[in-house]
């Protein structure tokens, strides 16, 4: 196996969670209306702008959801639930078990 | 497609500009302080009196406040016209169910007008009928008016709506009657006439989040509603906001910050074990249950054995509709589902069907295996629909996280079965295991303000509305009292004269909120205000959980205190979001000491107050049947009482109003 030898950083731990929404790089337009709505205020705009929010302070989110419901691109912007509280279901018929995703 | 998790890589300039000390002046007839679902119905009402009006808001107020998502039930709303009980038979049932530890001036009031304020939502866009005929036939549907009812399907007094859209319209509402909204400002403090705590109350002083920027507000009125104190015994600085029910913003500020003016307070010594505190809960509504949201689901085990339902008398229901209708000699019930576990300790003539109580036994025996799931598929189609698409659909922050994330990864009601994790924690369905699962304001009644029946403090010229008050909760509540106290306290504006703020009061509140900013790790700071936060907690944790005594409470106030001297001059903030959350954690500071001092000032247990002193063991002995006030004079605390239904009669006290 070749790992590629770039430049290492001395980077911090990330917060838990740490990616409480999702962009769709393709879609989100860098209009900011999700950074307007926070109620946590989570995000800050880019430095340039088109570009996606930054989220700054992902383990503050309340996951209400509102930045989904407000943003004007359907599937730009998509909530994570974090892997430890992401709710299981079993299918009557079969028995198979699914998660949240 | 391409994904991106964009977070923040190495530290860039502040994206807002910065105006630290800068001071925006504003002046209106009526401000309020708080722009949650209380906030927007207080600023309407005020405006619709004619008053000029200024609101305040912490966060965005198209969407703020534990509401701001959404509503699905709009409770207690006896004035309409389907409800078989009336206003006064209502407010009464609710306060009995306490054990009378509910306020009745804002029960009465959210009782006798929540319909009316229903009405006018609907007048504003809102979505309060089953017009698209959804439920035509329905068991819960009044065909005529084509209302929709929950729980007691006789009694009707809870309504079912489509809330998911409301606070974007109470915006909308505000703008068009001319209330200036301005967001992202944390109010931090009152401004009295003077500069002297306990005199008229003439204005606040708030600070932007994003800017820093200091603002004054000056009014002739001073509404709050500012929600309840929270993360005073449990505070997970990371794995925390997915399963909280109230936002994470709603930290107390109202009653801090009333609390330093000299305001007085009651049943400050309420908290109750909550599984919505856990950081390793799950997302609100959003597990298999049988309550609230999912009242009255199917709870089945893992080979799909059905779990009984039981009346208030204990008899198993063995039809299915029995489930929201009242039991035999029952006039009516108040919501139920939950089992014999459930913190609230209400009276069995107004228990509603719920779960058997002794489940955890009968698992143990091995009559029932868990897990166990919320069964959607066996339900009648319209109690399925209703409650996986009206309910899980505008219920406040479920219609994104729960309904749409949950149906986008294939969750399908009319096949699949939820599953319910409380019976898997070691006991009965909603009880925590963990001691440090504790909260104030996180569900139930609790405390705070204490106030009139003009909603008016014990300070001239501030009024509360919503959860801030004394025993009260809800978001139709809050929208009831929110519409009641901008027509009073636009009323009280109008007799008052213009006030001077006075500038000391001012400068030393600018110096307090400042602080933060010069704490830097060179001049002796660093305390961070998550480590501040969950140290605040362990002492409450360690000295005034359960149970409590003399000494324990002593130690409690001894290491706030001694927090308060060694590590509160060093807390840090080096941008304007941090130094909200700073301030945050020295209003829970605040709040604690509240909760400490109005703790050491009952001197008996209390079962409705959930309150457990091992010094007064003897359970609600009658002479503490009361209510115990706390205010703030100079550096002492001033213990008072009122008697437990101070309110006198609702009807007239509530008409010579209108």
């Amino acid at each position: 196996m070749q790992i590629k030898n770039t430049e290492v950083l001395r980077t911090p731990n990330s917060p838990t969670p740490g990616r409480p929404v999702i962009f769709n790089q393709e879609k989100c337009t860098g209009c900011n209306i999700c950074v307007h709505f926070c109620m946590e205020d989570i995000f800050v705009p880019a430095a340039r702008k088109g570009e996606l929010p930054i989220i700054l302070y992902p383990e503050e989110c309340w996951y209400c959801g509102n930045c989904v419901d407000d943003c004007p691109v359907p599937g730009a912007i998509a909530l994570n639930h974090p892997l430890m509280q992401r709710v299981r279901w079993k299918r009557k018929a079969t028995g198979e078990h699914f998660r949240v995703r | 497609m391409s994904e991106t998790t964009e977070t923040a890589v190495g530290a860039e300039v502040w994206p807002y500009p910065i105006r630290y000390g800068q001071v925006k002046r504003h002046e209106s007839d009526v401000v309020v302080l708080g722009g949650g679902i209380a906030g927007v119905w207080a600023a309407i009402g005020a405006a619709r009196q004619g008053a000029k009006v200024v609101l305040a808001e912490k966060t965005v107020t198209a969407r703020s406040g534990a509401g701001g998502a959404g509503v699905d039930h709009w409770q207690w709303a006896a004035d309409n016209p389907c409800s078989r009980v009336g206003p006064e038979e209502l407010a009464q049932a609710l306060i009995d169910n306490q054990g009378g530890y509910r306020n009745g001036i804002s029960t009465y009031i959210q009782c006798a007008s929540a319909y009316q304020a229903l009405l006018e939502m609907e007048q504003m866009g809102g979505k309060v009928r089953d017009v698209d005929d959804e439920f035509k036939g329905a068991p819960f549907r009044d065909e005529a008016s084509k209302l929709l009812f929950a729980y007691d399907y006789d009694a009707r007094f809870v309504l079912r709506v489509w809330g998911s859209n409301y606070k974007l319209l109470l915006r909308k509402e505000c703008r068009r009657l001319g209330v200036k909204i301005i967001d992202r400002i944390s109010v931090t403090g009152l401004l009295t006439r003077d500069g002297r705590p306990g005199s008229q109350v003439i204005g606040a002083t708030g600070v932007n989040t994003r800017t820093g920027e200091f603002n004054l507000f000056k009014a002739r009125a001073v509404i709050m509603c500012m929600s309840r104190p929270q993360r005073n015994w449990t505070f997970s600085s990371e794995l925390r906001g997915i399963t909280t029910f109230r936002p994470p913003t709603n930290v107390g500020n109202g009653h801090a910050m009333a609390w330093r003016a000299g305001a007085e307070f009651t049943m400050m010594e309420k908290s109750m074990r909550s599984p919505f505190a856990s950081p390793y809960s799950y997302p609100s509504y959003g597990v298999g249950n049988a309550i609230n949201t999912w009242f009255a689901c199917n709870i089945v085990d893992a080979n799909g054995k059905e779990v009984p339902w039981v009346d208030c008398n204990g008899e198993v229901i063995s039809n299915f509709d029995d489930r929201y209708r009242p039991a035999e000699g029952q006039k009516f019930f108040i919501m139920g589902g939950g089992s014999s576990s459930h913190p609230h300790p209400g009276l069995k003539e107004y228990a509603g069907p719920k779960l058997i109580p002794d489940l955890a036994e009968r698992m143990q025996n091995g009559e029932f295996t868990p897990p166990f799931y919320a069964d959607l598929t066996s339900m009648p189609d319209h109690e399925r629909r209703v409650i996986w698409g009206l309910n899980v659909g505008e219920e406040g922050k479920t219609r994104v996280p729960v309904l749409q994330t949950y149906s986008q990864a294939g969750f399908d009601p009319e096949q699949d079965m939820l599953q319910t994790y409380d019976f898997l924690r070691g006991s009965g369905m909603r009880e925590p295991v963990s001691p440090q699962e504790r909260t104030f304001g996180e569900q139930g009644v609790c405390g705070g303000l204490v106030v009139d029946w003009d909603l008016m403090s014990t300070l001239p010229g501030l009024f509360g509305a919503g959860d801030l008050i004394y025993g009260s909760q809800d978001h139709s509540h809050a929208a009831a009292t929110g519409r009641y106290v901008g027509r009073r306290a636009a009323i009280f504006a109008d007799g008052q004269q213009d006030e001077h703020c006075d500038d000391g009061q001012i400068a030393d509140e600018m110096t307090r909120v400042y602080a933060p900013l010069g704490n830097g790790e060179g001049n002796g700071g660093g305390m961070d205000w998550k480590e501040l936060n969950a140290a605040l907690c362990r002492v409450m944790q360690n000295y005034c959980a359960e149970p409590k005594n003399a000494e324990l409470l002593d130690l409690a106030e001894m290491w706030l205190d001694d927090i308060a001297e060694t590590e509160v001059p060093k807390l840090v903030a080096d941008n304007p979001h941090k130094l909200m959350r700073a301030l945050d954690v020295l209003d829970i500071l605040t709040c604690d000491q509240m909760i400490v001092h109005a703790c050491k000032a009952r001197k008996a247990s209390s079962t409705h107050l959930h309150f457990n002193r091992l010094d007064y063991p003897e359970l609600d002995p009658p002479v503490w049947h009361k209510w115990i006030t706390i205010r703030r004079d100079g550096d002492q605390v001033a213990v008072g009482e009122m008697p437990i239904a101070p309110w006198g009669d609702f009807e007239s006290n509530y008409q010579s109003r209108l």
